[in-house]
């Protein structure tokens, strides 16, 4: 392709898409319940108001997902290599990551939530935190470890068993050529599906708020029941779009950094 | 003295497909063996059995007097002893060379890691493959590569090297290289089996060469006597055709 060719091929996409954006901007403007929407949605004295209590209730959302996500790395690591282990012997531990996985990808995480967040509380286990937040975490942590080792354990299959012969070759344990061999290049493909479901995962924390705990959600519905506006609910989105968007361009540049440093001349 | 390798009657299937139909082949201490027959003839199939990579069906297999194909043997301590090359390489792409080579002499054999580097920095040199010692598996030739996993093997001091095809995914230019490092390997007494399509290197390295022939051995003995007068019409047939494709 001439560097003509590459130029008009720029302009033509600049103006596309300006020309599809004002259009939907102008449907969208002069739709007749317009003046309404923007009225109950996009109320800047309202988003002023509500943002910071919002962004304060926020930080109980990236408390949740923090926790959540490290235990769920760790889990559904041990949930894939259950379900990887060679041999006879090891049927039963197969069967049982296969029941477990197949649960809880089947049941609706808010149900999970709504299940542990109000049943677990009523056996008074002692030593067991009480609170919603703690019972959410525990749901959350419990269904993503499911999706999470599916993603891992197609990493696992993904790396040829070839590999895993050279190092069994070797004389390493299957332990060790999973340990150095297998694992390291499984997780370095699923990077970007892992953090897919990282994102599901930050979305989902707002579910918790569905137990009583006043996370980003819950307090845009607090606001809009308080206000008759919806605005607070455009800021708590906005808020979660804002944590999302930088950790796809993190993986995004882990994936290229671990390109090129395999494909150039590692000196 | 007992053989450095020896297969009695072995017999390895895949499903219906018989692969090995009764293999016996004994190899004494530093002899060089090339394994010749056409593709789907059990070459790689022998060689990863006695690499345990396999399971045998029937027979036995003893290496310096130990019969590795037990039950109750430790598989891992067995490979240790056994070095095995394959035709794709099959280094780790996500370690440096050095790492490559130094894997295994740091687990299995639990060497520090200071030693197990020193002296792959040696074999790496003594294959011409110092500067490359930082670099990943990717950026290397084809030749390079196949250097590099015969040094990843030799780390571990095997007593005995499996060499499966492995000039065949080269280009034709880079196959020399690799032939060399093979026959240095063989000047150092080195106890190699050696599958191979390079008649004229099997000519050239091999103490003796064997015809794989549907699985059993239907011939062996020195080279001269093999290549240019075999017995067996399958073993002239096979032959013929190597010369028709030009790689005699």
């Amino acid at each position: 392709m001439s560097g003509g060719e590459g130029r008009r091929g720029i302009v033509i996409a600049v103006a596309s898409t300006v020309v599809f954006f004002t259009l939907l901007a102008v449907a969208i403007t002069h739709a007749p319940g317009w003046p309404e929407v923007r009225r109950t949605f996009f109320d800047w004295d309202q988003f002023k108001d509500s943002l910071p209590e919002i962004s304060r209730a926020f930080l109980l959302n990236v408390k949740i997902f923090s926790i959540a996500e490290a235990f769920i790395l760790v889990f559904a690591l041990l949930l894939a290599i259950l379900r990887s282990l060679p041999g006879p012997a090891a049927l039963p531990l197969r069967l049982l990551g296969i029941g477990y996985a197949d649960f809880f990808r089947g049941v609706p995480t808010i149900l999970v939530i709504a299940m542990l967040g109000f049943g677990a509380p009523a056996l008074r286990l002692n030593h067991v935190p009480l609170s919603t937040t703690f019972w959410g975490i525990v749901a959350l942590v419990l269904v993503y470890t499911a999706y999470v080792s599916e993603v891992y354990r197609a990493g696992i299959e993904s790396v040829h068993p070839s590999q895993a012969a050279a190092a069994r070759s070797l004389g390493l344990t299957h332990w060790q050529a999973l340990r150095t061999v297998v694992l390291p290049q499984a997780v370095r493909r699923v990077i970007p599906p892992l953090l897919n479901d990282f994102i599901g995962l930050q979305k989902d924390t707002a579910l918790v708020g569905f137990l009583g705990s006043v996370e980003a959600f819950k307090q845009s519905q607090i606001d809009a029941a308080a206000t008759f506006n919806y605005t607070s609910y455009v800021a708590a989105a906005l808020l979660f779009v804002a944590l999302t968007i930088p950790l796809a361009r993190f993986t995004d540049w882990l994936v290229l950094r671990d390109r090129r440093r395999r494909q150039a001349a590692g000196a | 003295m007992s053989e450095a390798l020896l297969l009695e009657s072995v017999q390895k299937s895949f499903g219906r497909l018989e692969v090995l139909r009764g293999v016996d082949l004994a190899l004494a201490e530093h002899e060089v063996v090339c394994l010749i027959g056409a593709s789907g003839s059990g070459k790689s199939t022998l060689l990863r059995c006695v690499n345990l990579l396999e399971v045998i069906d029937a027979g036995r297999i003893v290496v310096e007097g130990q019969e590795i194909t037990a039950r109750n043997v430790d598989v891992n301590r067995i490979r240790r002893r056994i070095g095995i090359v394959f035709q794709a390489y099959n280094l780790f792409p996500h370690m440096s060379v050095l790492r490559n080579v130094t894997l295994a002499p740091t687990l299995a054999l639990r060497r520090s890691r200071a030693e197990a580097e020193s002296e792959a920095i040696a074999l790496l040199a003594r294959f011409g493959l110092a500067d490359k010692r930082n670099d990943f598996p990717d950026s290397l030739s084809g030749g390079q590569q196949q250097r590099v996993a015969i040094v990843r093997a030799l780390a571990m001091r095997p007593d005995l090297m499996l060499l499966d095809e492995v000039t065949s995914a080269l280009d034709p230019e880079l196959v020399a290289e690799v032939l060399e490092v093979i026959r240095e390997l063989a000047a150092g007494g080195m106890t190699m089996l050696i599958a191979t399509h390079e008649m004229s290197f099997a000519r050239d390295i091999a103490d003796r060469i064997c015809f794989l022939d549907e699985g059993v051995i239907l011939e062996q003995g020195r080279p001269e006597q093999i290549l240019s007068a075999p017995a067996e019409p399958r073993t002239q047939q096979f032959l013929q055709r190597i010369i028709e494709a030009g790689r005699l």
